[in-house]
Formats: structure tokens, C-alpha cells, sequence
């Protein structure tokens, strides 16, 4: 954009996107604000008017949200180290010449397409159902007793889940990074006399830095508001209730939008301080 | 040390057998050049001693010692690749110092060591920088670097010179030949241009697909060529090769003279044509003459700015010593 009139162009074209954008993002979010402040309960009287912090006071000392919050972030966390580790695993596998290349390829990239409900209510019943599931079916024919996954070991159960959706995002990702590495470099660190496992450190992963960051942020983003999943699975219940779904169950459940609001607006806190220490640590990455 | 010895080594990819039995030896402290064209398998052979690809039959040795199973970190060989291979998330220091780090060296000598060898590559100023802030020239120096402070027995390059402008290049091609008279290590060079070959070796390896044509020092390819792919492809402008009658006179299927062995005469030449393209270089121009009566364009070189357009008719006698002879194989006649 060298000249006034091309950039003055180039802001006309893009208003309408950055408008609708805008649009897109405000209205709700004035909306949240505007709710939070005042008590709304549906069934019980509707619009009461305003109350000041009310909700705000109500909604961080219920007992339900600290542990709401610790859940959310062990979820996050948990599924963040587990699909970047087994990403990099199996793009380094991927990435390997074998016979049959493209079928598997696309085998391991097919859970990314099948939708999150659908995903958790099929582990939910093939596999850990600890009557019919397939998970019982083996531990019963190693003579052990089956583990009811759901309510035993929830959050495990939750975590395993939502890794598997989307471990082949991070695979996917990792994969064209390290298609993108110059094959001289590693042979040029062969011939400096680095080994397999010095190699991997000093060359592959410092070249992966930059993906591993995209995998971060975006993966973030889903995993705070992950729900569907919660949902079908343990509705909430042994240990698994995240915030979005404390939010959920105060809207739906208690039917009071005002106090549910005031829950949303922690979400886009707790996003924006998760957001800006991810951008400390792992955001100079994205710099060239 | 860094004697360097290929015994009936061949390499294929799957069923293509890129490299035919080969055997050469390469001296302690010799500047060898492989030349040949693009594809014809001088990156394979230089991988092949480098240790990169396997071979698939025969023997290297270094030093008098097998090395043909040997990994290349064990091979005491450093390789200087086309596009540098430099780590591109380290500084210029780490980069120079990351085979001495791989090889424990412990942090005094690393030190001592990168900073010799910046201080000898003019790469002081620039050591705390990333390889993607530098120049080509610089970055070309800091993969040199990388590979002095191994102290290797020999340097293998393939092609160091062919990312840099011509300007630069010429002034590498200085830079590499004087740091190859400082250290006197072994140093293999491939190359697909003849002028980096002529101006750098001490011995020449002349390749066509996988097959060595000739070995020698540039002169003596020069004076000598075993045989017409050597002899054009050596020298430049490229020799001029003549068969049919021209070549029947001096009982050769094809002769070869070299455009500056030819002379530009005022009348009664060998040959008379017209001037076609002329290439004026200020100390010497050169000539493309046709319509001379033989099947081959001829290319004259004559010295300094000689005053023929386009066009022109020109007489020319080559010199009778200076031609070149060879028979229906190719091969040389002495
Ligand atoms: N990894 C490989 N697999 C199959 N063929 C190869 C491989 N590497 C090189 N070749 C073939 O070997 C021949 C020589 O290649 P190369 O040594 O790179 O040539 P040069 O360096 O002289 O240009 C070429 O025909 C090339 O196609
Ligand atoms: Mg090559």
C-alpha cells in the first residue's frame, strides 16, 4: 500500500468486514455486560432491575468456583502437554517414507473431523462403559475389574478425550513444520558430530518452536470453553465442572441470566490472563 | 592428515546406478575439484566420502583406514553444503562453535577456538547474530567457520560458491584458495563451473554420469584433454571441435582447436567466414565466425579490441601445434 489513495481504498474495502467483525464481537459482549449487572430471572419474575456488583460478589464466592476455575486449567494444561508431545511423536513418525503413507495420513487426521458430541458420546459408550464398553471387555479378560472411567477417574476420562480430538491438530501443524526443515541442516549437524537425541534438541524442536506456539494459542482458545464434551460425558459432575460449564448450569440450570453474565465476564478475564501469559512465554517465538 | 582413497566404489538409487566402479585417490593436503555438468553425480561422490549415503559397494579409506562404515561424525571430515546448512535459531557463535559443543570440548578452548577462526573469516563484528541477518558472503564464511574449528582432515564443499553474486564469488573463490595454502588440509571442491576449477585445484576430476573422464592438474587438462568431453569442456571460451573433412586432414574423426590458438590474419587464411556475434571484453574480444564451408560454428579469440563488425569477412589460420586430435571413440591421439 504505497500511495494515499491505495490506502485509503484499502480502508473502505475492508469496513465492512471490520464492522460486521465488530458487530459480531460487541453486541454480545454489551449484551453479558449489561445482564451482569442486573438481576434476571426468567422464570421467577424476569427483569428485576439493576444490582450493582451483586452478581459479581455471588459468582466468585459460590463454593463451586475456584475449584470450577482449577478444573478448567488442569483441563487446558493436561490436554496442551499431551497433544504437543504426541503431536511432535507422530509427526516425526509421519514424516518418515513407508508404505501406505497417505492412508495413514489421513487415519490419523480423521477424529479432528468427527464433531465433539458425537466423539465423547461414542467413548462414552464403546468404550468406557464399565458394563459394555470395550475397556471392560479387556480388563475383565485380564481377570481385573472393569473401571467405571466416568466417575472414577473423571478427569483422566475428560482429559483423554478431548486430547484425542485434538491431538491430529497438533499433528497436522507439527508435521508441515518439520516437512519444512532443510534436510542439509540435520545432515550438517550429523557431520558436527550430534547425535539422533541432540539432533532432535538442537535442531528439530528449536524449528518447531514457531508451530508449537500456533498449537499453543489456538488450542487455548477451544480448550477454555471446551463443553460438549462435559456435557455428554459427566454433565459436570466428579470433579469435572469447568467454568464455562459453572456458567452453563447457573443460566440454564438455576435459570439466572444476571448471575450467569457475571460468570461470563470472569471467562474473558481468566482468557485474557491466560492469553497474556501464554503471549510471555511462548509469544516471542511468533517474532521472526 | 587427510589422505583420501575410493576403491571400486559404486552407488545406485534403487535400480539406477548413479555411480559406475570408481577409483581415485586424493593426496594429503591436495585442493581436488570434482567439475563436470549438473547431475552428472559429483554430490553423490562427495556424500558417498562424506558419509552421508551409504555405498553400495567397494571401499573408502582415510588415512589408510577403512572408513566405509563408519559414521560421518567418526570420519574427522567437515562439509561446507550449497546453502550453507547453517542453524538458523543460533548465533553466529553458536553456529561456529556447535561441532566443538557436540564434541565436549570444554568452554575455554570453544571460546579460543570460534574466535580464531571469526578473526581469520572477518566475522568478529558479527558474531551475536543470527544467520539470517547476514549477507550471503557472510553467511558462506560463518559454515566455513563451522567447519575449521573442527580442525577436519579434509573439507568437503559442494558448490559453496553458486548462491553468491559473480562479483562476490570471485572474491570467495580467493578467500577459499588462500585458506586452503594457510591450513594445507585436503580439501575436495565440486564445482559445475570450469573456471572455479581451473583457478582453485591442484588436481582436477573431470565427471561425466558418475564416470571420471580425466584426473590431472588444470594445466595438463588443459594442454592434454583425454578426450573431446574433457576437451570441451575444459577452457573457456569452449574449444572449437571440427569433424568431417577439416578433421580428415590430420587423420582425426575430430579435431580441436581453442579459439585463442586461432589467429586473425589479413588474407590467405586457413579458413575465411563472416563475422557473426561479437563478444568484445576490452582485453580480448571474441568472435563467432560462420559460413566458413565447415559444419561448426567457429569461436575466435582475438587480444585487445580488433576493429570487425558484424558481418564482416574474416581469414583465420589456426596454429598447427596447438590442434588437438581425436579418434572415432573420442579419445586423444597422441
Ligand atoms: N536420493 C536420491 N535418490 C535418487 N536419485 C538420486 C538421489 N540423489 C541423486 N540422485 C540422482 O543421481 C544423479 C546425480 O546427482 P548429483 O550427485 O546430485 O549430481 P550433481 O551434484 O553432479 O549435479 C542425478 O541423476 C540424480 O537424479
Ligand atoms: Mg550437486
Amino acid at each position: 500500500m504505497a500511495t494515499k489513495a491505495s490506502r485509503s481504498a484499502a480502508r473502505v474495502m475492508m469496513a465492512p468486514a471490520v464492522i460486521l467483525l465488530l458487530g459480531w464481537m460487541l453486541v454480545p459482549l454489551m449484551m453479558t455486560l449489561w445482564f451482569s449487572f442486573r438481576t434476571y430471572l426468567p422464570l421467577r419474575g424476569g427483569d428485576l432491575g439493576w444490582t450493582g456488583f451483586d452478581n459479581y460478589v455471588r459468582f466468585v464466592t459460590s463454593s463451586a468456583f475456584w475449584p470450577a476455575v482449577q478444573t478448567t486449567l488442569i483441563i487446558v494444561l493436561s490436554v496442551l502437554v499431551i497433544t504437543v508431545v504426541l503431536g511432535i511423536f507422530l509427526a516425526m513418525l509421519l514424516d518418515q517414507p513407508m508404505w501406505g503413507q497417505g492412508i495413514v495420513r489421513i487415519l490419523v487426521i480423521a477424529p479432528f473431523f468427527v464433531m465433539p458430541t458425537v466423539s465423547a458420546l461414542v467413548w462414552k459408550n464403546m468404550f468406557m462403559d464399565p458394563v459394555n464398553g470395550i475397556f471392560s471387555h479387556i480388563w475383565r479378560f485380564f481377570g481385573a475389574d472393569p473401571v467405571s472411567w466416568l466417575s472414577d477417574a473423571a478427569m483422566p476420562s475428560i482429559i483423554m478425550i478431548v486430547s484425542w480430538q485434538w491431538l491430529p491438530f497438533a499433528t497436522l501443524i507439527l508435521l508441515t513444520a518439520i516437512q519444512s526443515l532443510d534436510s542439509e541442516q540435520l545432515e550438517a549437524a550429523e557431520m558436527d558430530g550430534a547425535p539422533k537425541v541432540q539432533r532432535f534438541f538442537y535442531i528439530i524442536l528449536p524449528h518447531l518452536a514457531r508451530a508449537i506456539t500456533i498449537v499453543i494459542l489456538i488450542q487455548t482458545i477451544f480448550l477454555l470453553a471446551i463443553f460438549a464434551e462435559i456435557f455428554v460425558t459427566t454433565g459436570g459432575a466428579f470433579g469435572t465442572r469447568t467454568l464455562s460449564y459453572l456458567i452453563f448450569q447457573r443460566v440454564l440450570e438455576s435459570q439466572n441470566i444476571g448471575l450467569g453474565s457475571a460468570g461470563g465476564v470472569y471467562a474473558i478475564i481468566l482468557a485474557n490472563i491466560v492469553a497474556i501469559f501464554l503471549m510471555r512465554i511462548v509469544g516471542k517465538n511468533l517474532d521472526n | 592428515m587427510g589422505q583420501i582413497q575410493l576403491k571400486q566404489v559404486t552407488k545406485s538409487f534403487g535400480e539406477v546406478q548413479v555411480i559406475p566402479p570408481l577409483d581415485l585417490t586424493i593426496e594429503d593436503g591436495e585442493f581436488t575439484v570434482f567439475v563436470g555438468p549438473s547431475g552428472c553425480g559429483k554430490s553423490t561422490l562427495l556424500r558417498l566420502i562424506a558419509g552421508l549415503e551409504d555405498i553400495s559397494s567397494g571401499h573408502i579409506e582415510i588415512d589408510g583406514k577403512d572408513a566405509t562404515d563408519l559414521v560421518p561424525a567418526k570420519r574427522g571430515l567437515a562439509m561446507v553444503f550449497q546453502s550453507y546448512a547453517l542453524y538458523p535459531h543460533m548465533s553466529v557463535r553458536k553456529n561456529i562453535a556447535f561441532p566443538l559443543r557436540m564434541a565436549k570440548m570444554d568452554q575455554a578452548e570453544i571460546t579460543r577456538r570460534v574466535e580464531s577462526a571469526a578473526s581469520v573469516l572477518n566475522l568478529t563484528d558479527y558474531l551475536d547474530r543470527r544467520p539470517g541477518q547476514l549477507s550471503g558472503g557472510q553467511r558462506q564464511r560463518v559454515a566455513i567457520g563451522r567447519a575449521i574449528v573442527r580442525e577436519p582432515a579434509a573439507f568437503l564443499f559442494d558448490e559453496p560458491l553458486s548462491n553468491l553474486d559473480a562479483a562476490l564469488r570471485v572474491g570467495m573463490r580467493l578467500e577459499i584458495s588462500e585458506l586452503h595454502k594457510r591450513l594445507e588440509t585436503t580439501m575436495i571442491y565440486v564445482t559445475h563451473d570450469q573456471v572455479e576449477a581451473m583457478t582453485m585445484a591442484d588436481k582436477i576430476v573431470v565427471l561425466q554420469a558418475g564416470v571420471i573422464e580425466q584426473v590431472g592438474s588444470p594445466l595438463e587438462l588443459y594442454r592434454a584433454p583425454r578426450n573431446t568431453f574433457v576437451a570441451g569442456f575444459i577452457g573457456s571460451p569452449k574449444m572449437n571441435l571440427l569433424t568431417g573433412a577439416e578433421a580428415a586432414k590430420y587423420d582425426a574423426t575430430t579435431i580441436g582447436i581453442r579459439p585463442e590458438h586461432i589467429d586473425v590474419v589479413e588474407a590467405d587464411g586457413a579458413w575465411q567466414g563472416t563475422v557473426g556475434v561479437a563478444e568484445h571484453l576490452g582485453s580480448d574480444t571474441f568472435f563467432h565466425i560462420h559460413n566458413t564451408g565447415l559444419a561448426e560454428t567457429i569461436t575466435v579469440r582475438a587480444i585487445g579490441d580488433v576493429n570487425l563488425k558484424h558481418g564482416d569477412t574474416i581469414h583465420l589460420t589456426p596454429r598447427a601445434e596447438e590442434i588437438h586430435r581425436f579418434d572415432g571413440q573420442g579419445l586423444r591421439i597422441e
